[in-house]
């Protein structure tokens, strides 16, 4: 069994019918369910629901700090290698884009290590673009252990692993992975990414169950909403993703982030972009259906948008923020990722997570000796 | 006589252990601390930022020196990870005190009751004062008295659900049956349910999630500190029998004494 299978069994589902049929009354109803079914879930995305978001809210904040209390959890990525193999037409590290590529010494890593450690900074995600030459597992596990000199959990984000590479990355240090499925739609996915091993839509589909069976503690999914049409459906499936994860892996935290496209200005493709409306909504449906779920919002939107989303459902915010290699240490040189649209350092966040009423955190994992689990 | 709890050697007045996670400041802390008359308080050594860059930072430090701390083990997937935490604790100053949290279900919170009788075998062993927290489970609380536990926690409901005392009837069997302290940790979402757990016979309750989710945590401190007290007391008053009907007659035996009064 792989999430696959659920992909197979919601692909032809008429979600526009459905959405269709849903009326006010559907939407009390499920508000007024404690344990919420994945059409439960669904009715909550239907356009027919925002008309309904301060009902939702009200129960997404009330649920989160039941579960998490008024805690915000902050980490910042550290971008390790912009070589990648691939051509994703919506990303600046495509390979087709003339761009200077750079990957990090361990001196290197050791300098932007210091650099992030000295904001207070505790939890750190690691990025490569998906080149196996230039960054390779035993690189990664490398920066891993150099990294935990400064930090109390390390996560990566990088290209999807085999399950004994995950298990040698967690060997060396790694706890969470961030894998990101970008599109759940088959088709959509493959008319985005034009060449390179991501092309493998199964392969990376699978990596985040790969990722709990190798013992990583937390295992964080998305979908970079706006790249596929009906971001509905694509919310759907990733609430489903994270839903069968959690069922089939009671021992792994899952956590899902809500990234929205912002088209880099290498890609000239037209897409349909969420409002803040849209991302609200998804938020909230997400946080009413897995109410345990940790709920990661990126500085790809900006700084007032993240402010409202505090008490929401939110669990998680990156601070500090570059995406650029070398960015924390070596100054930005306009070859990011992608744009920031929070670029507000570790005190500003930190003072607005606290004027939110709510307690920043920097430390939420204390590494163990590796004989131990 | 004073009532006293003795746990690990130490006489404890108070019997409301504080839980320190989810707070929204940091620094109610210590105010929910004094506020509470608590002299237990448990930390996760995960949120322990041993050094971090502001002294505020350290949740250590709005920890009063006279509280005994007890690091629990949150985070903890099986007894291995305990045990290291626990290790760990002790080594940074924390005392010898753990409270033994092994949870593998990240959907529902409980905790591994076998996982946790290993980590509690191992940790007392190395002179550590253990407190398991367990699903409440008589043979379980057993094999934890065998193996040196200082106490049994046994869970009300799921962390964080507030949902009371859902497991009454399995708590009430261990507080007959075990001879450790029986101190319900997770569930208690109001300080009545406090108190129905002190009037049971709870040697003590451990509040977390109702206390730092509260509109204002410290006066639900105080609250809470209240309760326990109450609920103590009236355990130590003995209730007075509680009959499940009114039984001004006796139908069923009444026969006996017809006509006793005209004879």
């Amino acid at each position: 069994m792989s999430f696959y299978e659920v992909y197979l069994q919601f692909k032809d589902f008429d979600f526009e019918g459905f959405f269709a049929s849903v009326d006010d009354k559907d939407i009390e109803q499920v508000l007024g369910r404690d344990d919420l079914d994945p059409l439960d879930f669904l009715t909550l995305l239907a356009p027919q629901a925002a008309k309904h978001l301060e009902a939702m809210a009200q129960k997404a904040h009330r649920l989160t700090i039941q579960h998490f209390g008024k805690v915000i959890l902050l980490y910042t990525p550290m971008y390790l290698s912009s070589y990648c193999s691939n051509q994703c037409i919506y990303c600046s590290f495509n390979a087709g884009n003339h761009l200077p590529r750079k990957k990090l010494t361990l001196d290197e890593v050791v300098e932007e290590a210091r650099a992030i450690a000295a904001t207070g900074l505790r939890h750190i995600l690691i990025l490569t673009g998906e080149s196996r030459r230039m960054s390779p597992v035993s690189y990664l596990a490398d920066c891993t252990r150099v990294l935990l000199e400064y930090f109390s959990s390390v996560s990566i984000e990088v290209y999807p692993l085999e399950t004994k590479e995950y298990e040698t990355l967690i060997a060396a240090g790694v706890d969470g992975l961030t894998i990101y499925q970008e599109v759940y739609d088959r088709k959509t996915y493959d008319r985005l990414h034009l060449s390179g091993p991501k092309k493998d839509y199964r392969y990376r589909l699978d990596a985040p169950e790969r990722g709990c069976r190798a013992g990583m503690r937390e295992v964080n999914i998305g979908a970079l909403l706006g790249l596929e049409p009906n971001w509905r459906r694509e919310a759907f499936f990733t609430g489903m993703h994270a839903h069968y994860l959690q069922n089939k892996y009671l021992e792994t935290e899952i956590a899902v982030s809500l990234p929205r496209l912002r088209p880099v200005r290498e890609d000239s493709t037209s897409y349909t972009l969420l409002s803040d409306l849209d991302v609200v909504q998804n938020l909230l449906a997400l946080r009413l259906f897995l109410p345990r779920c940790g709920i990661t919002i990126s500085t790809r939107e900006r700084a007032s948008l993240r402010d409202n989303l505090i008490g929401l459902g939110v669990t998680k915010m990156s601070a500090g923020t570059t995406t650029e290699v070398g960015g924390h240490s070596q100054g930005e040189h306009g070859h990011g990722q992608f744009e920031i649209f929070d670029r507000r350092g570790v005190p500003e966040i930190k003072a607005a997570i606290t004027r939110k009423g709510y307690q920043p955190v920097f430390k939420n994992w204390h590494p163990l000796p590796r004989s131990a689990g | 006589m004073a009532d006293v709890l003795v746990i690990g050697g130490r006489k404890l007045s108070s019997r409301l252990f504080i839980g320190t996670g989810k707070f929204p400041d940091k620094k109610l802390i210590s105010a929910v601390l004094e506020k509470s008359g608590a002299e237990v308080v448990t930390v996760a050594l995960r949120r322990i930022d041993f050094n971090a860059e502001e002294e505020e930072e350290n949740i250590l430090n709005h920890i009063d020196e006279r509280y005994i701390l007890m690091p629990n083990t949150s985070g903890a997937r099986n007894a291995a990870e305990a045990i290291e935490i626990a290790r760990i604790a002790r080594e940074a100053g924390c005392g010898n005190w753990v409270k033994i949290e092994v949870i593998s279900d990240q959907k529902y919170l409980l905790p591994d009751n076998q996982e946790t009788i290993e980590a509690t075998r191992v940790l007392a062993q190395e002179g550590f004062v253990v407190l398991p927290y367990v699903s409440p489970d008589l043979m379980v609380a057993k094999k934890l008295q065998d193996v040196g536990a200082a106490a049994v926690m046994p869970l009300g409901a799921p962390i964080g659900s507030n949902r009371g005392l859902r497991t009454k009837e399995m708590i009430r069997i261990l507080i007959d049956q075990i001879d450790l302290p029986i101190i319900v940790d997770a569930g208690i979402g109001r300080p009545s349910e406090a108190a129905e757990a002190m009037e049971m016979g709870c040697a003590a309750v451990l509040v977390n999630t109702a206390i730092a989710t509260a509109g204002d945590p410290v006066a639900m401190a105080e609250a809470f500190g209240w309760a326990v007290r109450a609920g103590r007391q009236a355990f130590l008053a003995g209730p007075g029998r509680v009959l499940e009907e009114a039984s001004a007659s006796s139908p069923l035996t009444g026969f006996l004494f017809e006509g006793a009064g005209s004879r």
